[in-house]
Order: C-alpha cells, then structure tokens, then sequence
C-alpha cells in the first residue's frame, strides 16, 4: 500500500500548481483549468483519507465536489463566451471595471 | 291636628322632593324643543303648569311636615368628593326650605299665568314674536335655580342656586336686549345687575371657602354642629365668615351699597320684576341669613352690623321712592326698603319676623308689580287707541303726547274709573306695604317693629337695636307716604294725558292673579296672628331656640297712626294740592307739589342722592380708566410694543440671527464638512487597492487564506 506522505506531497504539489496558475496566467480558460486542478488535489485527498480511515463519506465527497464542479465548469464557460462577445478577448487583464 | 301629636304617623312624600327642581326643568325643556311649533297659549301652558305642579309638590311636602315635622334630608346624587371634602347634591327638606319653595312656586305660579295675557301684548307692542318662548323658558329656569337655591343641604349647592338666579335675573332683564336708551339701555342693565351681583358672590365665595377651610364642610348642620366650638377658639372666623356672607346678601337682597342694580333691573318685562326683583330672588340673602341663624347667632357683632344696614337700606330707599316717577322705580325703591326691613330682622335675630314678613312681601309686592304692569299695558293701549284715532291724532299732536313714557305716573291719572280690578286690588297692595291693619303687611311690619323694640342688645356700649326700631318708623311712615303718593298719582284725578284717559281693563288672565294675590293679601295676615304664632311655631321645627317676637299694642299704634298720618299726607298733598294746581297751565303747574316745597332735597331725592354717579366717579371711572392706562399703555405700549417687540422679539431675533450665521455656518457645517473630508481621504487611500484585476483579488484571498490557515494552525 502506497503511504499517505505520498498522497498529502502529490495533493499539496497539484494545488500549489493550480493556485499558482490562478494567480499568474491571464488566459481565463487557463485559470479555470488551475482552478480544476486545485479541486482536484483536494479530491485525491478526500479519496485517499477515506481510504485510510475505511470510511466512505470521504468518496461521496468526491462526487458532490465533481458534480459542482461540472457545474462549475457550465456556468464559467458561458460566461468566458460571453465575455469574448463584448471584448473580442479573455485576457482577465482587460476586465478590470471594478477599479477604484 | 297638634304637631306633637302626630309626630312620625301619617303620609309622608319627602322623596318627592327632586321633583321641584325637575318638573320645570321638563317644562322648560319642552318649550325649548317644541316651542317655535305651538301656540302661544299652549308655551304658556306648559310654562305654569310645570311651576304649578312644582307647588303643589311643595304642597305635598308641606303636608308631610306637617306629621314629620322634623323634615329630612333627601340625597340625589353625591356630586363630587376631594380628598375629605364630600358634596351630594341632597335635598334638605325642613320647615324653612318648605316655607320657600310654597313661596316661590306658588307666587310663580301666579305670574306665570298672568305673564300668559301680558307677554302676548308685550311680544305684540315691541316687535318679537319668538321671544313669547324664550320667556317662559327663562321663567321656569328661574324657578329650577330657585329651588336649588332654597332646597340645598349644604351651602356649595345653594351657591349653585345663588349663581343660577343671578344667571336668570340677568336674562330676564335684559330680555328686551335691544331696547332701552341708546338702543343698550336694558342691556347695561342686566351687564350692571351681573357685575354688582358679582361682587356680592365674592364676598359669598369667600365665605364658603374660610367654612371649608375652618370647618372641612360645607353641609349646614356638619357646620352648625362645630361652630360653637370653632366660636370659642377662633372668634374672628365666624366673624369674617358672617360678614362675607353679608356682601354676599347685599349684592343679592339689595342692601346697601350694593342695591344700585335693583332699581335697574326694572328695564326687564313687569311680570319678571314681580317675581325676580320683588317677590323671590332678592329675598335669597333673607333666607341664607335665616339658614344660617346657627352662625349668626354665635357673632353677635356681625348681627349688629346686619341690622344696622338693613334698617339704613329701609330708611335711605324710602326717602328715594318719595320723589320718583317712574311707577316700577317706586316699586323698586320700595322692595330696596321692605328687603331692608327683612335682614334688619333676621340681623336682630327675629328670624321668624324676618320670614314672614318675606313672606307677606312676596303677596303683596307681587301685586304691586303685577298690577303696576297692567296700569301700564292699559296705558299703552290707551296710546295706541289714540294714534288710531284720527280726530285724536290731532289732539294727541297738540298736546304734545305723541310719544309719551307709559311708565311715567305724570301721565296717567284717573286710572280708577278705566281700570276697575287693577285699582282694587292695587288699593288692597298699597294699604298692605303701607301698614294698615289687619292687612298681611300690617301684622308683617308690626313684628319687626315690635322685635326691635323689645330686644333690648348692646354692642360696643350701642343699643342698636333701639336705632334701628327708629330707623324703621321712619320708614314705615315714608312708606306709606309714597305708595300713597303713587296710588293718588296712577289712579285719582283727573287723566293727565289722553293715553291715561282711554285705558281699559285687562283681560281676565291678567286680573284673576291679581285677585288672588289680593285675597292672599287681605286673609295671610291670619298666618301669624299675635299671640298665637302658627307661622312661628312652623318655622320652630327648623330654628330652634326661636325667640317669640311678643305683640305690642304700642309698637302698633304708633306704627299704625305714622303709617295713617302718611297716607293723609300724602292724600292732603298729591289729592288736594294737586288738584288746586290741576287747573294752572302747563308751564306753570310743578310735576310734583312738593318740588316747590322741599326744593333741593327733591332734586336729591330723585337723583338717588347721585349714588349712581357717586359709584361712577368714585369706581366705574377709576376702573375704566385703569383698564384703559391697562389695555393701552401696559399690555399694548410696554408688554407688546416694547416688552415683546423690542426686548423678546429683538433678542431672539439676534440670537437666531447667530445661530444661522455663525453657529450653524461655522461650527455645526464645519464638523459636518470636516467630517466629510475626513472620510473622503479615506476613501481616496483606500481606492488604491481597487485595481480592478482579477489576480489581484485572487491573491488578496489567497493571502487571506494563508493567514486564517496559518491563526489557526498557530494559535
């Protein structure tokens, strides 16, 4: 059986990856996708504690997180679309209409 | 049947007695809402059926006295209750209240039903129809507030009377509002009867409340029974209680000083000056004083001084009635003096004298008046026969009588032969105020005199009452004279003006009260005959310890020949004499014989000793012009031009003035503004982390994050 180390350096690897990507890409479908992968690092988590634990509300978190993040996923693309109707671009760097 | 005898047996109606006060209230009320839609007649109707229901109520309870004689007392309602002080609205039926209420009602009554032929003439004479209701109504107020005024327990609720009276008097006078002299004349009147009976309440007021406050009550016998305890430790305030009570009694009863509204009361319809101002309302101060003998009798200077002013009001009023001509003002004069025989009987302590002398005052001045106003409507229809007339128009123009006063005795004259019942019943009055025997009037005056000769009191190393039985000898004699001067001018000789010649009768339902009140004249005599005091022993139910006035065959000679001796004189002087001078020319032939004779002191007599004018200069003015330097120079120069305007107003005005300016501009906008500055820097700071990138705001809460995770893990 694989440790739990190798899981918890994998999982904190891949979030890192996604926040990192969040903050320094400005392409939106790139940030979205950085988003997927820190939902994703915190899913192998939930999975590999429950196996740990023998405990199964780990695993049916994991499909709550997949089914919002489909969701997720809907919403944000139609507004990526829509945003690129207006602006012709989804630089994130030229929506900036709430500055002060 | 013997009081003692049938004491507690037999009928007994004391509950009764509210009805008194509430059938003319209904009678009045009845009028009110249904008058403007029935005859004349049927107002009429109403107005003495309710006064004539309320005496035979008094007749009930007179009855039931006679078997419980010592009354009771009927509570209403309790009217209001302050701390200890508890007043009731109760009905204190005794011999005395009684004795009033058969009184007032029943020369009501009377005058009701005669007012029923006069009023319609009158309202026919001077113009308003409507007025026939009102006058009823007033009437029968009247008659309600009188019989608070005598029915009360307690002195708060006879006070309520008192007021209602005045109230009434007032109305009645100035009933013909409009008329009078400079078209005000009978209003300044009644203003006049008001304001002097306003300051006869004051002394009234005052008294009630040192009772309350020396006493803790109002209620007559609860005051009674401490007086002579409160007599013994504080002297002077029975003394200030009594006293006050005696302006009270002056401004009601017309005592000196303040009689001077009576005589001007006369402006209101004849019928009312019977029953208000001659026969009822005035006589209100003899009752309180006779109710309240308990007091008085404990202050035996305050009666002094009682007596004293009512025999100087008989005396100085008898001297005025002897020069006037006016038929009512003699009337009135007349009332001033007879009321003046009244509180200086009860002042001695001859309460039973006292009463039945009001009593017997209140048939036969009510006759007097009652007939004095059917002389006058003859005269005016024998006026308005003239002028209808067409040969006597002319005449009417050469004499000069086109508009003659039908008040004025110089002209009327030979009234006897026109007005057959009138003048017998007159004679019959006349011989009664002046004190012929056996007329009521006679055995009446002969009392008072007799009390005063007998009681023998000193106060002050005075015997007073020995100035009084002087005083009022010489004003019985005088009071024989004038009403023998009046009677000889209205109804002897020869008619003076052609109004006076073409008089007629009244109607019957002006002459039957006429009768009776006669008849009650001629026969009330039998009330109280000397020696057997039937009236006395009545009132002795109530007043206890009553001092028997004892007949004194003296007393009445020489009363009886001075009052004789007047009616000569004036039969030798206004009969003889004046028919001497009848046929003199007009020019030439004096108003009244004694003119001539008596030169100035006529003038005096008949200016009323310029009393009137006296009070003008010596309060009306002063007062006015105090009010006026009041209303002008300290209320409109001072308070407002100066006080408000300048001094208020100005410094208000530059304080608000500094207030807009200054405060408001500089220190409350400045920390307003400041404030507003100070968030607007703020503001423009903090806008800086405003950048409107999406990672921006991602690492805030990336950040954010760190730090939550980071406290916590910490921590």
């Amino acid at each position: 059986m694989v440790p739990i180390e190798y899981y918890l350096g994998l999982s904190a690897i891949l979030f890192t990856i996604g926040a990192v990507g969040v903050l320094i890409r400005r392409n939106a479908i790139i940030i979205f996708m950085s988003v997927e992968l820190m939902l994703n690092s915190a899913n192998l988590l939930f999975v590999a504690f429950a196996r740990l634990h023998e405990s199964m509300n780990g695993q049916i978190f994991v499909f709550f997180v997949m089914a919002v993040a489909a969701a997720e996923v809907a919403v944000g693309l139609a507004l990526i679309v829509a945003i690129f109707h207006t602006k012709r671009s989804i630089d994130v760097d030229e929506i900036h209409l709430l500055k002060g | 049947m013997l009081l003692s005898e049938a004491a507690s047996s037999g009928p007994n109606f004391f509950f009764l007695v509210p009805l008194v006060v509430f059938i003319p209230v209904i009678g009045l009320l009845t009028n009110m809402i249904i008058g403007d839609r029935i005859p004349e007649k049927i107002i009429g109707i109403i107005g003495s059926t309710a006064s004539g229901l309320a005496f035979l109520v008094a007749v009930l309870l007179g009855i039931s006295l006679l078997n419980h004689p010592d009354g009771a007392i009927v509570p209403l309602v309790n009217w209001f209750t302050i701390g200890e002080l508890s007043v009731d609205w109760a009905f204190q039926v005794d011999t005395l209240s009684v004795t009033m209420m058969l009184v007032v009602t029943g020369v009501g009554t009377l005058i009701h039903i005669y007012s029923i032929g006069y009023m319609h003439e009158d309202v026919r004479h001077k113009g308003d129809k409507k007025r026939y209701k009102r006058f009823f109504v007033f009437m029968n107020l009247f008659i309600v507030t009188m019989m608070v005024l005598v029915s009360a327990n307690n002195y708060l609720m006879l006070f309520v009377g008192w007021e209602g009276v005045g109230l009434c008097s007032y109305l009645l006078i100035g009933f013909w509002y409009e008329k009078g002299k400079d078209g005000i004349g009978n209003a300044l009147a009644g203003k006049k009867a008001f304001i002097t009976n306003r300051i006869g309440d004051f002394g009234m007021l005052l008294a009630i409340f040192i009772m309350f406050w020396a006493f803790g009550t109002v209620d007559f016998y609860e005051v009674f029974e401490q007086a002579p305890a409160v007599a013994a430790a504080a002297p002077w305030v029975l003394m200030a209680i009594t006293l006050l009570m005696l302006v009270g009694v002056a401004g009601k009863s017309a005592q000196i000083p303040l009689y001077v509204w009576l005589p001007d009361a006369m402006a209101g319809p004849t019928p009312v000056s019977a029953l208000i101002h001659a026969a009822t309302m005035v006589t209100a101060g003899v009752y309180l004083i006779t109710r309240s003998y308990e007091i008085y009798n404990l202050v035996p200077e305050a009666q002094a001084i009682v007596a004293t002013v009512g025999a100087l009001t008989a005396l100085f009023a008898a001297t005025i009635a002897t020069a006037q001509f006016d038929i009512k003002k003699v009337l009135a004069y007349s009332t001033i003096s007879q009321l003046g025989f009244m509180v200086a009987a009860v002042g001695m302590g001859a309460y039973v004298a006292g009463m039945f002398h009001l009593v017997a005052h209140a048939f036969f001045k009510a006759l007097l008046f009652l007939g004095s106003g059917s002389v006058i409507q003859g005269v005016e229809y024998g006026q308005h026969h003239a002028e209808h007339d067409s040969n006597q128009k002319n005449e009417l123009k050469q004499r000069g009588e086109e508009q003659i006063d039908p008040q004025d005795i110089r002209n009327m004259g030979g009234i006897r032969k026109t007005m057959k019942i009138t003048f017998w019943t007159y004679i019959i009055g006349a011989l009664a105020l002046a004190g012929v025997p056996p007329l009521v009037g006679f055995i009446s005056k002969d009392e008072i005199l007799a009390e005063a000769d007998n009681l023998d009191q000193v106060i002050f190393g005075i015997p007073y009452t020995d100035i009084v039985y002087i005083l009022l000898t010489v004003a019985a004699f005088l009071t024989a004279f004038y009403i023998g001067r009046q009677v000889l001018y209205v109804f002897f000789g020869k008619p003076r003006t052609l109004a006076a010649q073409h008089t007629k009768e009244n109607p019957l339902i002006m002459t039957v009260p006429l009768m009776i009140l006669a008849f009650l004249t001629i026969w009330g005599g039998g009330m109280n005959l000397p020696r057997v005091h039937t009236f006395a022993t009545w009132l002795e139910q109530t007043l206890q310890h009553l001092h028997l006035g004892e007949f004194d065959l003296r007393v009445a000679i020489i009363s009886t020949v001075l009052g004789l001796i007047g009616l000569l004189l004036a039969y030798l002087i206004y009969y003889r004499r004046y028919q001497a001078q009848h046929d003199l020319p007009a020019e030439q032939r004096p108003d009244d014989p004694l003119r001539p004779v008596l030169g100035r002191v006529f003038t005096l007599f008949e200016n009323k000793y310029w009393v009137d004018e006296l009070y003008w200069t010596l309060f009306v003015n002063p007062y006015v012009s105090l009010s006026k330097f009041l209303a002008d120079v300290v209320d409109w120069r001072f308070l407002h031009d100066w006080f408000h305007d300048v001094v208020i107003a100005g410094l208000y005005k530059s304080y608000t003035h500094w207030l807009a300016g200054d405060f408001d501009l500089k220190i409350i906008d400045g920390f307003a503004n400041w404030l507003a500055r100070i968030v607007e820097k703020f503001a423009s700071w903090l806008r800086k982390s405003e950048t409107g990138y999406v990672r921006n705001y991602a690492l805030s809460v990336f950040l954010g994050l760190i730090l939550i995770i980071g406290f916590i893990l910490l921590r």
